[in-house]
């Protein structure tokens, strides 16, 4: 169903997003919601619009698909908050949002006297988000950190790769969108006390913290059996055994793990199956909802890898797939990003967007918004540099013609 | 200071990773979440390996309360009729459902939106799965650990001459919830103001993709398949993870611009090799990265990693000790400081300390609770929330429509 602008689940909120690659993706969410989310880059454009990969790979801050991709719902102005003049429009600005998103260094709002106290006082409502590499406080609140360094500090990377080589990260940026994620969570949990209270707050979310929650499962094994799991190539140790984890097929890859006990059925489907292909051998028979797979040896582990091994590899993504879905079993295909494009699925379920860019004379598809609402809306395109300064500045804060061009020629928008 | 939450009630009709992980983002922060949980389809929360005193027992496990602390559990019997009722009364109960068992069994009881609307017209419910609840793969089973390659994060992770090994774990439980949360609050806010409800069909094979938009763009609009590289970046040099003194340990380094170069040579007193022409530069790094990796890590086995990260760290340079899990939960005094972990109580574990939600708000204290066990609210849920009588509550117990263990 699509609604008119003004009916939109978060429509009658307004962020002010100052941040880089390290935010875009929280006030994106804000955005995708219905708020009216204004994305303040500096004069000439953000640091963000530099990140490729480029539309036709023509370097050129607009034709970021990294900007387009995190940016779309919002509108876009400049503004240089270093100045004083431009500090007096954010503070105007400040009056009419209710939510603040920056990603500075803990200490430089505060540095142009627009820290949260400040904001404050001018409008007790706001909520101001903080997305900082380590957070606002601790020893390590001012080191200097890039995807890299996250990942590690984080340590996801720590049991990610080859026993052989060094621990590897996720080739393409994941700390700052997973503090990106928490930061919307948390921004909209502390929106709700605001609604009740009349008071805001501020928000401190840690890409390192965020980060390191996705490794937790696996790091309690620590504190609990004093082992660590260590990287396996896609095999994983759970107690005494090994398990693996991503498996070989006919043309890629596939994820699985067999489980037992209380999730054995799914085991004993896949062996009904290969029974049916005369594949089972000895596996057929077995109950495996009896089965504790940390009570038996890894010999025993490893013969049921082999036999299942083998009917993988007879089998492409597309077959396993669809045997997994049709006999409820574990299993997961390897995508490449060429799969997920041409994804069945998605497609099926209207996932694509078709978002025009008449500048460059061009529909560009993008993923759809990564929650299907039944209240919904279309995507916008990210916005231009300075694409509403006109709407904003003279149609909203009445700032004279006149005066918007004495603060364009200052560098100031 | 009153809890952001508090008064919001949660059903959380919701099992492994996504699902709870967004009612513990609720309840962490005051709501009242009422888990369902049975026997018959225990939590792999549950059922996994580390057992107190390494005895199996629903209510032994240590994995369980990690996304589960805060929250209440009603232990009823979905496959009675009796249990579905009570289910569908605290449908009409609550503001906030949570699904997360497979459409497939969701439907069968008929919890799935299209009924519960019946008797909650303004129910706020996200149903998340892993592929979402229409299309041809909406039966699609699993969790995180096969979700991630579904998404393309095992094509992404690794090295270009080898498999995709992917990250550890179970990734996709953690790039879905907090897309879920958002959407909650914003259609509790959209309630208020309209009166109306919401459904949220949280996909998480869509969701996960969100983490990877760029490069799902780069294949659409310029036909490029990014493949994993590694640990390189095209506009990094030195860009890696490098061994130090120890076992298995490394130190993480980027080094983006020539001042930042200049710093790194700088820190390792300025070695010959340093000064040869061929690194001078980005795109001489670049070209010559084998060997300059080789030479870097040279100076790195010297120290421990926490040598190398505070050397370079002071010099201005992002470098980190690569992590392994005795760091974080036991030399990791930044995070001791921030007071990420919480002692968390449970009947039958006993204290055990594990981590908080990530993020901090600056006026609400973040409030501690205990992680129940199976079926320990039902009392509480039958008596204060549905108003049954004692007999009756007796009466269901011994036709087992409700279960404690």
């Amino acid at each position: 169903m699509t609604q008119s602008d003004t009916d939109l689940l978060f429509s009658p909120y307004r962020a002010l997003d100052l941040t880089d690659e390290k935010g875009l993706l929280c006030g994106r969410i804000l955005a995708d919601l219905g708020a009216d989310v204004i994305k303040v880059e500096r004069p000439g454009g953000d640091s963000a619009r530099n990140i490729g990969p480029f539309y036709n790979d023509i370097p050129d801050p607009e034709k970021s698909l990294f900007w387009f991709a995190y940016n779309t719902n919002k509108r876009g102005i400049t503004l240089n908050i270093e100045s004083l003049d431009g500090q007096d429009i954010f503070k105007k600005l400040l009056k009419t949002a209710d939510f603040v998103i920056e990603s500075f260094d803990p200490s430089y709002m505060d540095s142009l006297g627009l820290g949260y106290s400040a904001l404050s006082e001018i409008n007790p409502r706001v909520i101001m988000a903080s997305i900082t590499p380590y957070g606002q406080t601790g020893p390590y609140r001012n080191y200097k950190a890039c995807d890299l360094t996250l990942q590690a500090s984080g340590g996801l990377m720590y049991g990610s790769g080859d026993p052989d080589r060094p621990p590897v990260r996720i080739s393409f940026p994941q700390a700052y969108f997973h503090a990106s994620v928490h930061a919307a969570s948390a921004t909209l949990i502390a929106h709700h006390l605001t609604q009740i209270t009349g008071e805001g707050q501020h928000v401190d979310v840690s890409a390192q913290e965020s980060t390191w929650l996705c490794i937790a499962l696996e790091s309690y094994f620590w504190p609990l059996l004093q082992y660590i799991q260590k990287r396996g190539g896609g095999v994983v140790r759970r107690g005494a055994n090994y398990f693996r984890e991503v498996w070989i097929c006919k043309d890629g890859e596939v994820n699985f793990r067999f489980l037992g006990g209380a999730y054995g059925r799914a085991l004993n489907n896949l062996v009904t199956w290969m029974e049916e292909e005369g594949m089972a051998g000895d596996l057929a028979g077995i109950n495996y909802e009896t089965l504790d797979i940390y009570k038996i040896t890894q010999e025993e582990v490893d013969h049921l890898e082999k036999m299942i091994g083998d009917f993988f590899a007879g089998k492409t993504k597309a077959e396993l797939q669809q045997g997994a879905i049709e006999r409820h079993i574990y299993l997961q295909a390897s995508n490449t990003p060429e799969d997920i494009v041409k994804d069945e699925q998605l497609a099926s379920r209207d996932f694509w967007a078709s978002i025009e860019h008449p500048e460059l004379d061009v529909t560009l598809t993008y993923p759809g918004l990564p929650f299907r609402l039944s209240e919904t809306h279309p995507i916008k395109r990210a916005p231009l540099i300075g694409e509403h300064n006109i709407e904003v500045y003279k149609e909203e804060l009445g700032l004279s013609a006149e005066k918007i061009c004495a603060l364009k020629q200052a560098n100031i928008i | 200071m009153r809890q952001p939450l508090e008064g919001v009630k949660v059903l959380e009709l919701s099992t492994a990773g996504v699902g709870p992980f967004m009612g513990w983002t609720l309840a962490i922060w005051g709501a009242e979440v009422i888990r369902i949980e049975s026997e018959k389809r225990p939590c792999i929360s549950r059922v996994t390996l580390v057992y107190k005193d390494n005895k199996p027992g629903l209510n032994r496990c240590y994995l369980f309360p990690i996304m589960n602390w805060k929250k209440r559990s009603f232990g009823v019997n979905l496959d009675h009729p009796k249990g579905l009722e009570l289910v569908k009364k605290l449908v009409v109960w609550c503001d906030i459902m949570t699904a997360s068992y497979s459409p497939r069994v969701i439907r069968k009881w008929g919890l799935h939106y299209d009924e519960v609307k019946k008797i909650k017209p303004d129910i706020i419910m996200v149903q998340t799965s892993m592929q979402g609840t229409t299309g041809p793969n909406a039966d699609s089973v699993g969790f995180g650990p096969m979700l991630k390659a579904l998404v393309g994060f095992s094509h992404l992770t690794g090295w270009p001459d080898r498999l995709g090994t992917g990250p550890q774990g179970a990734y996709t439980d953690f790039t879905a919830p907090w897309f879920g949360v958002p959407a909650l609050m914003a259609g509790l806010d959209y309630r208020r103001r309209t009166g109306k409800g919401i459904f949220i069909d949280l996909s998480q094979y869509e969701a996960g993709l969100h983490f990877i938009a760029p490069v799902i763009m780069d294949c659409l609009a310029n036909k490029r398949i990014q493949n994993r590289c590694g640990n390189e970046s095209t506009y990094a040099a030195p860009h890696g993870v490098y061994r130090c003194k120890g076992d298995d340990r490394w130190c993480a380094i980027g080094v983006f611009s020539d001042e930042e170069w200049e710093a790194f040579c700088s820190t390792l007193g300025h070695p010959e090799w340093t000064k040869e022409p061929r690194f001078a530069t980005l795109r001489g790094r670049k070209e010559n990265e084998t060997e300059l990796n080789r030479l870097v890590e040279e100076w790195t086995v010297n120290f421990t990693p926490e040598e190398v990260m505070e050397k370079l760290q002071t010099a201005g340079i992002a470098a980190s000790v690569v992590a392994d899990p005795v760091d974080i939960f036991d030399r990791d005094t930044h995070l001791k400081e921030r007071d990420f972990w919480k002692v968390i109580d449970h009947r039958e574990i006993g204290p055990f300390t594990y981590c908080r939600l990530p993020p901090i708000l600056s006026k609400v204290p973040l409030e501690t609770g205990p992680a129940p066990c199976l079926g320990e609210d039902n009392d509480y849920v039958c008596t204060e929330i549905l108003g049954i009588s004692d007999e009756e509550f007796a009466e269901m117990v011994a036709d087992g429509v409700l279960e404690c263990v």
